[in-house]
């Protein structure tokens, strides 16, 4: 699978995804500055973190339309495959390609740590690797007439509810969608990740990454890319890559 | 001409930064505050034209770029 980063002025997190598909994956991968106005042969592109035109107006406002841009947004709506982390995702809702909008953190805060993330949907493409194993032994039936289980002693899996963890580092990461739209992500199964316990940012429903409709554009405030090899000590990411490059 | 644009959150949208405002207002005893709403105010110099004309076209700027519509609202005038 062949990927390309796009990187704007003021992307920092380029060369972290490119590390995680080539030098991780293996996967041939190329940069893409955003003054491009054609896009090369791939079949993922990813919009990396960072502060692309240092945020200003808006995040991802200015960048929305970068002279890439015009590629990248007919590439998404013919189903290539767009993954937005933190200010690609910024840049997705910008564009229109996702969604919502990530407003100001609610506590006005830079937010830098590591969170819990539940994966609400393992079935897309860019999370069927975080689906329960079905070789993981689960809790034997419980015969009839007998007191049902005490809790605890097997662990839940609760239908495919996976919780990982993976790091923030965002100063506008609060997901916020009117009433209407709220309804109909929950509803079609386009809300991937939402925040497990403590609400870091404010986000609408705890809401931390969404999918478009079609399930080909991914857009997330967590950074898969920063814990993706062992190396780093948490290679909850990793998988993320691993259910695109293998499916 | 220039023209003045004012944005700010829609009213069911949160605004914790105006929030915190009112609280330091109220803490220093301006009793009388009910709500800040913190926005921006952007200033366009603008080549002289039609005022309907213009009127027009920064309308356009600002569905297009300089609000969010789905948070944001925005009010302008233009003055010569």
């Amino acid at each position: 699978m062949k990927f390309g980063i796009i990187v704007f002025p003021g992307s920092n997190c380029d060369r972290d995804c490119y590390q995680t598909v080539h030098a991780v994956q293996r996967q041939p991968a190329t940069y893409i500055w955003h003054k491009e106005t054609k896009l090369p042969k791939v079949d993922c592109l990813i919009l990396p973190g960072g502060f692309s035109y240092g945020d200003y107006l808006r995040t991802g406002a200015i960048a929305r339309f970068s002279p890439i841009m015009k590629e990248v947004i007919p590439f998404a709506k013919k189903g290539g495959l767009v993954l937005g982390i933190c200010n690609g995702f910024q840049v997705l809702t910008e564009a229109g390609l996702l969604p919502g909008v990530l407003m100001r953190n609610s506590n006005l805060q830079f937010i830098c740590k590591t969170v819990s993330l539940k994966v609400e949907n393992t079935s897309t493409l860019f999370t069927k690797r975080y689906a329960p194993s079905p070789l993981v032994p689960s809790a034997p039936p419980v015969p009839l007439g007998h007191p049902p289980r005490q809790a605890g002693r097997f662990p839940s899996r609760g239908g495919g509810r996976v919780v990982v963890k993976m790091p923030i580092a965002h100063g506008d990461g609060n997901y916020y969608a009117d009433a209407e739209t709220l309804k109909r992500l929950e509803g079609e199964g386009q809300v991937v990740f939402r925040y497990e316990g403590e609400n870091p940012n404010g986000s609408l429903a705890s809401i931390a990454g969404i999918v478009n409709k079609q399930g080909n554009i991914l857009g997330m405030m967590p950074h898969p890319e920063r814990c993706a090899e062992k190396m780093f000590g948490n290679e909850d990411g990793r998988k993320l890559f691993e259910s695109l490059v293998k499916g | 001409m220039i023209a003045k644009v004012y944005i700010t959150l829609k009213s069911g949208v949160l605004d914790p930064q105006g929030k915190t405002v009112q609280h330091a207002l109220e803490s220093l005893a301006f009793n009388e505050v009910r709500d800040v709403r913190i926005g921006k105010y952007i200033e366009i110099r603008l080549a002289d034209a039609d005022q309907k004309v213009s009127e027009k076209r920064v309308k356009e700027m600002c569905e297009k770029l300089l609000a969010n519509t789905v948070i944001e609202s925005y009010r302008y005038e233009i003055v010569s």
